[in-house]
């Protein structure tokens, strides 16, 4: 297993428990997409993940060890990360923005090496973004943020990938543009946790699914058995009903 | 999105983008300048002293070379105008240095160590090490232990109220360094009007009128060269620093300790630049900025083109200072009188720039 989380709780400063006793795990090419209520606590959950939130108790194994065991930059090199997408406040080059990836195989009294710039070419070769190599990440679009981000974090040449909102702030023809590229990702072999406001989304990846209820417990299974009309109305609180599309081959969610 | 955010948007920069060669260009073309302003810095002034013989004059002190020059040159060249000048490069090339550097940390294109107080504060503990009769190492150590606490003092506040936009942090900078100068005043109405408050005032509008020996750079030396060292082998970091603080981490560096040390370092060298010349504004805002808009915001190649930048800019000012009036001009004023317009300028531009 790439990634155990075992029996994880957290609570903000000896506040409100957002969530207690998670399990899951999550192997190569597997995919696990967390949906919630807005906040239920599916960005903490990513966080604690990410080494960004440390967990109130509980574990997080990477590969058999303990995260809390390694140093940043060891678990930076299994664990990549794309945040929302957000402007930053220089206008970095797309190809300077990507390359920032390598930065936990690069020492700290050193730059990007003529083979940390490759290996980032590579990554904006691989998801068709070339031509945007010389232009500032600052002046582009949302979409074609989101896509350079997710080859930074390949560059970064990580084992698991988590995603925050991937497709918040894109418009549909993105957002499923995200999707489908998170699917060819866990098909290459990386294991993906993904947050979701979408239930078709995770319904579309195919794999498995995890619902954060409000009482901070979590649900895992196969997208497919555990994203049922009852346990969707229950956490959106609306008549929602997964129905068979035979043009689409797939279940679709509808609101009543 | 946070309103952050949108804050920050408005301040973005805009840029500029560079081949290799390009690069290679503006290096050579900032170092070559910087060899013509030192050349012209010995050169002109109220004795003129033709550039050939300057270069004979500094070449005499390693080599055996015939005397073609008078010893009213050799003077003034070696007692007022070689110490100066060495001391104008070196603070305008780290005055840069730690506002490029700051500038990334609080991921603002909007700080310098003199809108975020660090200066002022810097001045605050000399003077205060000054009216205590304290030596040289006192002093040293009162501005920089002051200009910590005046960077912590200011950083606090966008904390404390919640709202991590630029706006904020900028307005607890200047409400911390008129804090800081309300404190100098109280200082200087209780120094000793005969002895202290001369020296006192003249770390308030920066000169480097007082710097006519070599041997007084040595004490500073240390201070401003090794943290600009370790800022300028460490540079890369700055980038992924200058991204947020979830994306540095999660991209495997450690937040505190890499933070901290640039911080450490940025303070230092304004400290000991307020030492050594007394607080000069402006400069670590408008160099990097310069820097930026010419060969883009990669500090890679940003960080040594603003350091070459701030030597000659400083340079400059020094030898505008010295000749402009018959009674020597306080560095301050002009820097400022330079700066202000240039800053106003920056933000039209990049308002402009995003509409």
């Amino acid at each position: 297993m790439i990634l155990e989380v075992n029996d994880l709780s957290f609570r903000y400063g000896g506040g409100r428990t957002i969530f207690r006793g998670v399990n899951f795990s999550l192997d190569k090419g597997e995919v696990l997409s967390i949906l919630g209520a807005n906040g239920a606590g599916k960005s903490t959950l990513l966080n604690c993940v990410a080494n960004l939130l440390r967990p109130a108790s509980g574990q997080i194994l990477l590969n058999g060890r303990p995260m809390s065991a390694m140093s940043v930059s060891e678990v930076a090199r299994v664990v990549g990360y794309v945040p929302q997408i957000h402007v930053p406040s220089y206008a970095y080059t797309v190809r300077e923005f990507t390359v920032m990836g390598r930065t936990p195989y690069i020492g700290a009294f050193s730059t990007p090496s003529a083979e940390d710039y490759r290996i980032a070419d590579e990554a904006l070769e691989r998801l068709g973004i070339s031509h945007l190599r010389d232009k500032a990440y600052t002046e582009i679009s949302g979409g074609e943020r989101q896509q350079v981000t997710i080859a930074r974090v390949l560059t970064q040449q990580p084992q698991i990938i988590l995603l925050d909102e991937p497709t918040a702030h894109l418009d549909y023809g993105n957002q499923y543009r995200v999707v489908r590229m998170v699917k060819e990702l866990a098909r290459e072999g990386y294991a993906l946790l993904m947050t979701t406001h979408n239930p078709d989304h995770a319904i579309i990846l195919d794999g498995k699914a995890a619902i954060l209820d409000r009482d901070g417990g979590l649900t895992v299974g196969r997208a497919a058995e555990i994203l049922t009309s009852d346990a969707l109305t229950g956490l959106y609180g609306l008549p929602v009903k997964t129905v068979y599309d035979e043009d689409a081959g797939r279940k679709v969610c509808v609101v009543c | 999105m946070s309103k952050g955010d949108a804050e920050n948007r408005k301040v973005r920069e805009h840029r500029a983008n560079i081949t290799a060669a390009g690069y290679a260009a503006v290096v050579l073309a900032a170092l070559a300048l910087l060899v013509l302003t030192f050349a012209a810095a010995l050169s002109v002034g109220r004795y003129h002293i033709p550039v050939g013989d300057c270069f004979g004059i500094l070449a005499s002190k390693l080599l055996p070379i015939a005397h073609t020059w008078d010893d009213m040159s050799d003077a003034v060249v070696m007692t007022l105008r070689l110490p100066r000048s060495l001391a104008a490069a070196l603070v305008g090339a780290a005055l840069a240095l730690s506002g490029a550097c700051y500038q990334s940390i609080f991921k603002n294109p909007m700080v310098s160590p003199d809108l975020l107080g660090v200066s002022s504060g810097a001045c605050v503990g000399a003077a205060t090490a000054i009216l205590l009769d304290g030596n040289s190492v006192m002093i040293q150590l009162g501005a920089f232990v002051m200009g910590v606490v005046t960077v912590a003092v200011t950083t606090m506040i966008p904390k404390l109220v919640r709202n991590q936009s630029t706006t904020v942090l900028v307005l607890s900078g200047v409400v911390v360094g008129s804090l800081m100068s309300s404190i100098m005043n109280i200082i200087k109405s209780i120094a000793d009007t005969d002895t202290q408050l001369a020296e006192i005032t003249y770390w308030t509008m920066g000169s480097f009128a007082s710097i006519d020996k070599l041997s007084e750079l040595v004490p500073v030396l240390p201070t401003i060269l090794v943290p600009m060292v370790v800022i300028l082998l460490s540079r890369y970091r700055l980038n992924v620093l200058s991204l947020g603080d979830s994306e540095a981490r999660t991209l495997g560096i450690n937040l505190g300790a890499t933070r901290g040390l640039f911080v450490l370092c940025s303070t230092l060298i304004t400290a000991s630049c307020v030492c050594l010349a007394g607080t000069i504004g402006w400069v670590g805002l408008v160099i990097p900025h310069t820097a930026r808009m010419i060969v883009g915001a990669d500090n890679k190649q940003m960080l040594p083109v603003a350091l070459l930048f701030g030597g000659v800019f400083m340079l400059f000012i020094d030898i505008l200072c010295r000749t402009l009036t018959a009674a020597e001009l306080r560095i301050g004023i002009l820097t400022g009188l330079i700066g202000a317009p240039f800053f106003i300028f920056l933000l039209v531009r990049q308002n402009r720039s995003l509409q």
